[in-house]
């Protein structure tokens, strides 16, 4: 079995969803099964406990535009370089064609690419926001997403604010070849031009994130944090369990995990999350930026 | 050694084979032998010709990991001197899969980053086929920031198949580890050159293989994923390795076309292993070529353009 199956079978096993369910998250009046403590639960009481289980905190996938809305100070977010759309410039084929999977991804999830970034404040202090939205061909990373996180850098170094990402991502998008592994070093460049000037970057890993994305941006972060639950990691499990030649350890690549072995910061729970980078950009974000005039 | 064949050189070798067992034979109790003979001398040398001079990409792919060609410790020792190995992370281990050493390349004194096959299965097996560990990374790292101290110009030469994916390297940081290099080998105020030498592998081979200029050899490539996996991932079947070869543009000429590379270094018919001095004298004057033009020039805009370089990257639609 590939990674994207693995990913996309793990994927169904979450979406125990009657039918009717839109692409943009579920309608309320519809009752969903937690995948954890397997109780049934009311769409409407997910929704309103950030997508958590009120029962035993599982943490479902919330769409990109939902993470950053759960993060900002109410109504500071606005959007910018919404228009950038993928092209295929390789004109890839093999299997499916990359030009109708990407009209595809665009129908499902009314998103132009799997990133969205913005402006907005977290408790007052100004930054650069941005989410990856996994249902968009595994929130992989082609030119548009990592043009998107490079322009998210830029812009919150020419007006000194913080950046807060949202990862999760399948890895580099193989569809656009070499142009898609360059944008793990483009990434890499800008995060590293935004640390030598002084300004925080605060990232927060999802489930799930793997590949080239965990190997450039996403963990550059001076600050990482990670959801309960995710898995996230460089090779996807089934590599390396192909790699071992023996089963996996419990728990491997889980979040829990990559806090003792030192790789991050804190596994925190989605209804900490906002007050807990708030703090942090509280302590990183310099006094010019904060007095800058806070708000977007 | 006993030559190593590639599969689509298999009929050319089948006919040289027949030519060799011919020309054995007594020439002068069969005279009608030599015509036979000449004939068949022109028949190698045309497919040879046909066979070598347009290769597929999927067929470079099978060259660039040929068994004889010319690997690190081959350059090191016809192209460097005053070689002084620098190991370990200073953390964890030494991972040999990543050579880092001060060295001379003619009248350039350089620190020299090069991913380490070996060249039999004892150093395959010390050096996890080249394919690195996160302490790997972590050297080369080391490296790159002790360069930058010391104002030493910084060359790399990629054979990588790809980071190792085991166990341990997840859980010692594989991924922390990669896109740390890729960080500071960005901003790094020295120049640097990159040259494709064999495989190169997506994350690994990048964490040592961008900056002011990327050389390739003609049959060496650099692929965001190798052939046989995207051929596993798309078609669940990794014998469709030619067609995904095709469609990952990761040839040299590839590259040049995306504006990736800025060079090609040809290569003699059939591949770097038939004439391995010629080859790698020419890496040793391109690279110098290259040094003399970047060391002309000072840091900051250096350092300005490499990361114009990066940003020119990408093809989208602004959607306006």
């Amino acid at each position: 079995m590939s990674i994207n199956d693995w990913f996309k079978q793990r994927e169904s096993r979450r979406y125990t969803v009657s039918a009717g369910a839109t692409a943009d998250g579920l309608p309320d009046g519809v009752w969903r099964k937690c995948p954890d403590c397997g109780k049934t639960l009311y769409q409407g009481e997910v929704v309103k406990s950030l997508s958590v289980c009120p029962h035993c905190g599982h943490h479902f996938e919330l769409i990109a535009r939902d993470r950053i809305l759960a993060l900002v100070d109410d109504g500071t977010f606005a959007e910018t370089d919404a228009g950038l759309c993928s092209l295929d410039p390789l004109r890839f084929t093999a299997c499916k064609p990359y030009a109708g999977a990407l009209e595809k991804a665009q129908e499902t999830t009314g998103l132009a690419e799997a990133a969205i970034i913005g402006r907005a404040s977290i408790d007052g202090r100004p930054v650069v926001i941005g989410a990856l939205d996994f249902r968009f061909i595994g929130a992989s990373m082609g030119s548009v997403v990592g043009e998107k996180i490079t322009r998210a850098f830029e812009i919150a170094l020419a007006e000194r604010r913080g950046v807060v990402l949202v990862v999760a991502s399948g890895g580099a998008r193989m569809q656009e070849g070499m142009l898609s592994l360059m944008q793990m070093a483009k990434t890499a460049a800008a995060a590293e031009r935004l640390a030598k000037a002084g300004l925080p970057y605060v990232s927060v890993l999802v489930d799930p994130t793997y590949g080239g994305v965990t190997a450039s941006f996403a963990v550059l972060a001076d600050v990482i944090f990670a959801e309960p639950g995710a898995l996230i990691g460089f090779a996807g499990p089934r590599l390396v369990e192909q790699t071992i030649r023996r089963s996996l350890p419990k728990g491997f690549q889980s979040a829990v995990s990559l806090v003792e072995h030192g790789m991050i910061d804190g596994v925190v729970s989605r209804s900490e999350l906002r007050e807990r980078i708030g703090t942090v950009l509280g302590y990183l974000l310099p006094d010019d930026a904060t007095t800058a005039g806070g708000a977007v | 050694m006993a030559r190593f064949v590639m599969e689509f050189e298999r009929p050319l070798v089948e006919l040289e084979e027949k030519l060799d067992e011919i020309s054995r034979l007594d020439a002068a109790a069969l005279p009608e032998l030599a015509a036979e003979i000449a004939d068949l001398e022109r028949q190698v040398e045309q497919l040879r010709q046909t066979l070598y001079s347009a290769l597929s990409p999927w067929e470079k792919v099978q060259v660039s990991r040929h068994p004889q060609r010319p690997k690190a410790d081959d350059y090191l020792e016809a192209i460097f001197t005053d070689v002084v190995e620098l190991r370990g992370d200073r953390a964890y281990a030494d991972d040999q899969a990543i050579l880092t050493a001060l060295a001379t390349l003619g009248g350039h004194r350089v620190m020299l980053l090069a991913h380490r096959k070996g060249r039999n299965t004892k150093e395959n097996v010390a050096r996890n086929f080249g394919s690195p560990h996160p302490e790997g990374f972590r050297k080369a790292e080391r490296a790159m920031r002790l360069a930058a101290r010391f104002g030493l110009p910084v060359v790399t030469l990629l054979d990588t198949a790809g980071a190792s994916p085991g166990l341990e390297d997840e859980e010692r940081g594989q991924a922390w580890a990669i896109a740390q290099c890729l960080a500071t080998l960005s901003d790094l105020p020295v120049p640097v050159v990159v040259v494709g030498i064999g495989e190169g592998g997506s994350g690994g081979a990048l964490a040592i293989g961008f900056g002011d200029r990327l050389i390739m050899l003609e049959n060496a490539y650099y692929s965001v994923i190798s052939p046989e996996m995207c051929a596993v991932i798309l078609f669940k079947d990794a014998q469709k390795a030619p067609e995904t070869a095709s469609a990952l543009t990761l040839t040299a000429e590839d590259l040049v076309r995306l504006g990736i590379a800025d060079e090609i270094v040809p290569e003699p018919l059939g591949g770097a292993h038939r004439d391995p001095a010629v080859v790698m004298a020419e890496v040793a004057v391109r690279v110098e070529v290259a040094l003399d033009a970047l060391r002309a020039e000072d840091p900051g805009t250096r350092t300005a353009r490499r990361y114009e370089r990066l940003r020119a990257i990408g093809v989208f639609s602004t959607g306006a």
